[in-house]
């Protein structure tokens, strides 16, 4: 027996398959000391413990046997079972617009691999099409996988490549361009195309999805679909995120790159616009714009690529009692900025002042955002945030804190000039930086309150 | 055409449905008794129809294993159904919203689940793996129910026959529907995730007799654990149907026992009929091959017709469209069911599947009279180009619906020269039954990856065995065993909490098995209905008492007022203390015989003899006085062994009835 006859057993659970000359894909009988099970042996997860044998019964239920409990094993038969995601011909329209979807390594559409578990993605525009069609009426589509990354993965490479390839997608002339993506880093990954992908002349819009599309109640469709549509037929031409709206299966939302947040660990409705409001309600059909103030669409292919990145650039996350020799061991390791999520209007402890001042003095360059992510930095209200100021920490306005972040790496890709890095930190490129905020621009409503009950009783959400 | 026969549901005898070699399975789902629900942390068993928040869900096939949809997912995705959730704050959180991964399985309910496979002794899996099973008509907002097998190839006993146990599976409960119209259905979720068993027995019993006897066997063996719910709604049962020549039809969510004969003997009869009908198509020549349908708008054809509900439909703007089954007439009057003709299956289809709920959503030509006149039967024949010998059928709704329903006539005709459709069917309380849904296969099951296997280990098994109930067909017999109960108060200890305790205490000591048959059964309830709460009477406790009353410490008749004395006190004293307590307090220790005998002297000489008629009311009357002062303190037989020593050696009662002997004192 081969090692991937074996896949995934170790240990115990392996040498009771191996003596029984079984592996997986065995259709077998086995007898135990709890009694006989029939089933086909199933390829066992790596981090599953080593002491049991995966079957899947006639029924299509898997269970577990315990290896040590195995008296006896008879082999029948040996089913293996490929899959692939059906394909079929994308159709195409010359009347339809021409959207382009890169891929980064989160699955969009997939469908599971019912013996396993595995999830298998579907990609190329015949699949696509195979799992959700109504793609179709909306665009012509192309895809390219550019990585196979998780979300959590992506970085200053796949930042660049994904930028490059936006430029040369315009130049080609696309409508629009879709980018699948994982949704825990899908706002800092938004963030930085707004800086590396200026002034685009086709809509950009980044998906995903919080309940995968291996499941009945996916969001992943309804994204896509939403995402499509503002890539082929929507006005606003900006690095956008379009994820669900509300919970229920509404509408999704168009974010602006640089103001989306995910805000919850497992909701749809996860991404907010902070601060400020959302771009625009879609649906797979419609577009209703809750802004004027955006970028419109346009003939020309005119776009401007920037793909600086410097790497030595962290967030510092203030807490109570934090002590300065973080400050100093950053310094020590080389890192060349740093964004302080601080308290309230944007500060720290005294205690970090001296290595604060150590770090600006080594040439550190230190933005200050707020940890309350609604808000601007104020440090000229409190004594604490003039003192800071003197030390050389320089207040980033509203812009989030992962946003900051990403803009200085951007920043300091391009030089390391205090006032220069400054000026790119504090012009505001798409809203990182908003000159005022709307009063509707922050709302967590309490549950309980009887008006806020009243408006989830009468209008789903 | 031969004629279909099919006898009375009353005339059918065991005879009958060997000779349709009829064959039953049951799957009986049973809530657990367990504080939280399965998957997450939310109360189990509070139930409320107040909500507090309504989400919108649509339901969205995923692929199969051949890149083909699940023929049940195919049905749901054609309905095009918007799905609504009704959310209470006390009884659901984000998971039940699909809003939060799940947490770890409640570990009450898997004991529970594991104490189950141990009275039905399954081979219970080293590793417990939670599959997703697909339910795509919205009952759960994920699309699948979380669900698991804790055990196969189990066995129970049915009259000393052996019934063999498929499987036993762990699962959390569904929403419940509140109303379904048109593409709008909307669910209470306080039900769903609530800790569910499903048992799965073998198609192995042949009469709809046996499929409620053996499901009352399950259901008492649930009992027998203490640790299920009971109540409306607690237990549910889908009985598999077929018959020779037929499908495995699936009756769905019967919530009576008693009710699935009745169910099972329509579902026999439309597979007969179904059968009968495709025998009856290949005589005329229709196969699956060979079927001809065509389908045409006939809207302004019928528009002014008297019949309400086209013309109705006319008028809001709706079309209607006709369908023709070629060589069909005739057998859309076919009887399928008791007062249920073929065009039913017809009907079923359209509402469930094409969404045309409001009846009726058909109009046939086999039942012309009643829908268009002649007339316009003939013009919508002509119109169709259809023979004499073609069945017409008309629906009427939105463009989108109607074509939805055309094609659902025309695949359920096409079942039709094939047999009897797999389906999931819904239970009527008429005792007939509706398509519910297409009878998914295997394809629906997936691996959960949101949660890890769980190992079950020996430990936990042994810890089980040792406090699991004797089973109830071996409690059954051991109660038979024992000499003078009654047939009738042994069926009441099989289905009361106590059979177990009955027979222990019958080993321990010389009671009248009625009478202990009847204090555990009748009198308990008895106790119940006056309000008394039976949970204090512990089992340690109520052995406590019979052996009292084995040891002679205290007399059969001090039971009862012992026993309510208990339901209404909440002490925690040990058993022995309790009964030591209570024999005190209510003065149930025995008197000396002595003692009672001045009491009776006293009585008899105090007799007023005159104002007596019937000598026998004497000691009628005497019995009643003292037994006032004396119940519970001797026994009553030895009370009226003194009166009548008393009374027989009176004077003044020798005196006025001459030579009456007082044998039968009562």
């Amino acid at each position: 027996m081969g090692d991937d006859s074996l896949k995934g057993y170790r240990g115990v659970g392996r040498t009771v398959l191996e003596r029984h000359e079984a592996g997986v894909w065995s259709d077998v009988t086995v007898e135990t000391t709890r009694g006989r099970f029939r089933g086909i042996v199933l390829p066992r997860s790596e981090t599953a413990d080593d002491r049991h044998i995966v079957l899947k019964l006639i029924s299509g239920y898997n269970v577990g046997v315990a290896a040590e409990q195995v008296t006896s094993m008879v082999v029948h038969d040996r089913r293996e079972a490929h899959y692939k995601v059906p394909e079929k011909q994308f159709p195409f329209d010359p009347a339809k617009p021409r959207v382009k979807l890169l891929g980064t390594g989160g699955t969009i559409a997939s469908r599971l691999d019912y013996r396993t578990g595995a999830v298998i993605p579907a990609f190329s525009p015949g699949e696509l099409y195979g799992s959700v069609p109504e793609l179709a009426d909306i665009c012509n589509l192309e895809t390219e996988k550019l990585f196979g990354v998780f979300s959590e993965n992506m970085g200053p490479q796949q930042y660049i490549k994904l930028a490059q390839n936006i430029g040369e997608e315009i130049a080609k002339g696309v409508d629009g361009i879709v980018i699948g993506h994982g949704t825990d880093t899908m706002h800092h990954t938004a963030a930085i195309l707004t800086f590396m992908v200026q002034n685009p002349p086709i809509p950009i819009v980044m998906v995903g999805s919080q309940r995968s599309s291996d499941r009945p109640s996916s969001d992943a469709a309804m994204n896509l679909m939403c995402a499509v549509n503002a890539a082929a037929c929507g006005d606003i031409a900006e690095v956008m995120v379009c994820m669900f709206g509300p919970t229920s299966d509404q509408y999704c939302l168009l974010h602006r790159g640089t103001r989306v947040r995910k805000m919850h660990s497992s909701y749809r409705s996860t991404f907010r616009t902070i601060g400020e409001n959302p771009l625009a309600m879609i649906d797979p059909h419609s577009i209703t714009p809750l802004r004027q103030d955006y970028h419109h669409r346009r003939t020309d292919r005119q776009v401007t690529i920037n793909s600086a990145f410097e790497e030595k650039v962290t967030i510092l996350y203030y807490y109570p009692n934090m002590m300065p020799d973080v400050v100093d061991a950053l310094v020590e390791k080389g890192y060349k900025g740093i964004v302080i999520a601080g308290t309230g209007l944007g500060h720290v402890n005294k205690p970090l002042y001296a290595a604060i001042k150590r770090a600006t003095d080594a040439g550190v360059h230190i933005y200050m955002t707020v940890q309350t992510l609604w808000g601007y930095v104020q440090m000229y209200v409190y004594e604490t945030g003039r003192e800071l100021m003197e030390l050389g920490i320089i207040p980033a306005a509203n812009m989030l804190p992962e946003v900051a972040y990403v803009k200085l790496c951007w920043a300091l890709g391009q030089s390391t000039d205090r006032n220069e890095v400054r000026r790119l930190m504090l012009t505001s490129i798409n809203d990182e930086i908003t000159e005022r905020e709307p009063y509707n621009g922050y709302l967590i409503y309490q549950g309980a309150i009887p008006e806020v009950q009243e408006f989830l009783r009468s209008i789903k959400r | 055409m031969s004629a279909f026969r099919f006898k009375p549901y009353t005339e059918m005898t065991s005879e009958d449905y060997a000779a349709i070699e009829l064959k039953c399975g049951l799957e009986v789902h049973r809530q657990l008794l367990t504080r939280r629900k399965l998957f997450c942390r939310c109360p189990a068993g509070r139930y409320s129809k107040e909500y507090h928040a309504e989400v919108l869900r649509h339901m969205r096939p995923t692929l199969s294993e051949l890149g083909e949809y699940d023929g049940t997912a195919l049905m749901e995705k054609k309905t095009r159904k918007n799905i609504y959730y009704r959310l209470n704050q006390q009884t659901v959180c984000t998971y039940e919203m699909d809003d939060t991964p799940p947490f770890f399985m409640d570990d009450e309910a898997l004991d529970i689940a594991l104490e189950l496979c141990l009275l039905l002794k399954l081979n219970i899996v080293g590793e417990l793996h939670i599959a997703r099973k697909q339910y795509l008509d919205g009952s759960i907002p994920t699309g699948f129910q979380r669900t698991a097998i804790v055990g196969v190839d189990g066995e129970l006993f049915y009259q000393g026959r052996r019934i063999g146990v498929r499987q036993l599976s762990i699962e959390e409960d569904s929403c419940r529907e509140v109303t379904d119209i048109g593409h709008d259905r909307v669910y209470l979720t306080d039900r769903l995730g609530m800790p569910l068993i499903e048992v799965v027995t073998e198609p192995e019993m042949y009469t709809p007799q046996e499929v409620a006897e053996v499901g009352e066997i399950i259901r008492l063996l649930c009992h027998s654990t203490r640790h299920v719910r009971v109540g409306s709604g607690a237990a549910r049962q889908d009985v598999n149907v077929s018959v020779r020549g037929g499908t495995r039809v699936e009756i769905k969510g019967t919530p009576q026992i008693w009710r699935n004969p009745h169910l099972i003997y329509n579902e026999a009869m439309r597979q007969c009929a179904l059968l009968h009908i495709r025998d009856l198509l290949r005589e005329r020549g229709v196969t699956s091959e060979t079927l001809q349908t065509s389908v045409a708008e006939v809207t302004r054809t019928v528009a002014n017709t008297a019949y309400v509900p086209i013309r109705k439909a006319v008028e809001d703007g709706l079309l209607v469209k006709a369908i023709a089954l070629k060589h069909f007439e005739g057998l859309l009057n076919h009887p399928t069911q008791e007062h249920t003709t073929f065009a039913k299956e017809f009907s079923d289809r359209v509402r469930v599947i094409a969404c045309l709920t409001q009846l009726p959503n058909i109009a046939h030509s086999d039942l012309a009279a009643e829908t268009l006149s002649s007339r316009e039967w003939r013009e919508v024949r002509r119109k169709m180009r259809a023979d004499a010998d073609d069945a017409l059928l008309l629906v009427w709704g939105n463009e989108a619906d109607t074509v939805t329903a055309a094609q659902e006539i025309i695949l359920r005709a096409r079942e039709a020269t094939i047999g009897v459709p797999s389906d999931t069917r819904q239970a009527y309380k008429d005792g007939t039954n509706g398509f519910e849904r297409v009878l998914p296969g295997p394809e629906r099951m997936y691996p959960d990856t949101d949660l890890p296997p769980i190992e079950i280990n020996s430990a936990r098994l042994e810890r089980l065995a040792v406090q699991i109930p004797r089973r109830v067909w071996e409690l059954d017999e051991r109660l038979q065993e024992i000499r003078g109960l009654a047939p009738q108060l042994r069926q009441q200890l099989l289905r009361s909490p106590y059979g177990e305790l009955f027979c222990r205490i019958m080993t321990s000591g010389s009671l009248s098995p009625n009478w202990l048959a009847v204090v555990l059964t009748e009198s308990l309830i008895g106790l119940r209905r006056e309000g008394c709460e039976l949970q204090f009477l512990s089992e340690p406790l109520l052995t406590e008492v019979f052996t009292a009353v084995v040891q002679q410490r205290l007399v059969p008749e001090g039971v009862m007022p012992m026993l309510r004395y208990f339901c209404r006190s909440i002490e925690t004293l040990t058993p022995v203390e309790l009964v030591n307590k209570a024999i005190y307090e209510l003065r149930l220790n025995l008197i000396p015989i002595d003692q009672v005998r001045e009491s009776v002297v006293r009585a008899v000489a105090e007799l007023p003899i005159e104002l007596f008629v019937q000598p026998d009311d004497l000691p009628r009357y005497l019995m009643g006085r003292l037994m006032e002062q004396w119940r519970g303190r001797l026994p009553g037989r030895q009370l009226a062994q003194l009166v009548r020593e008393q009374l027989t050696g009176h004077a003044g009662i020798q005196h006025k009835w001459k030579n009456y002997s007082w044998a039968m004192i009562p």
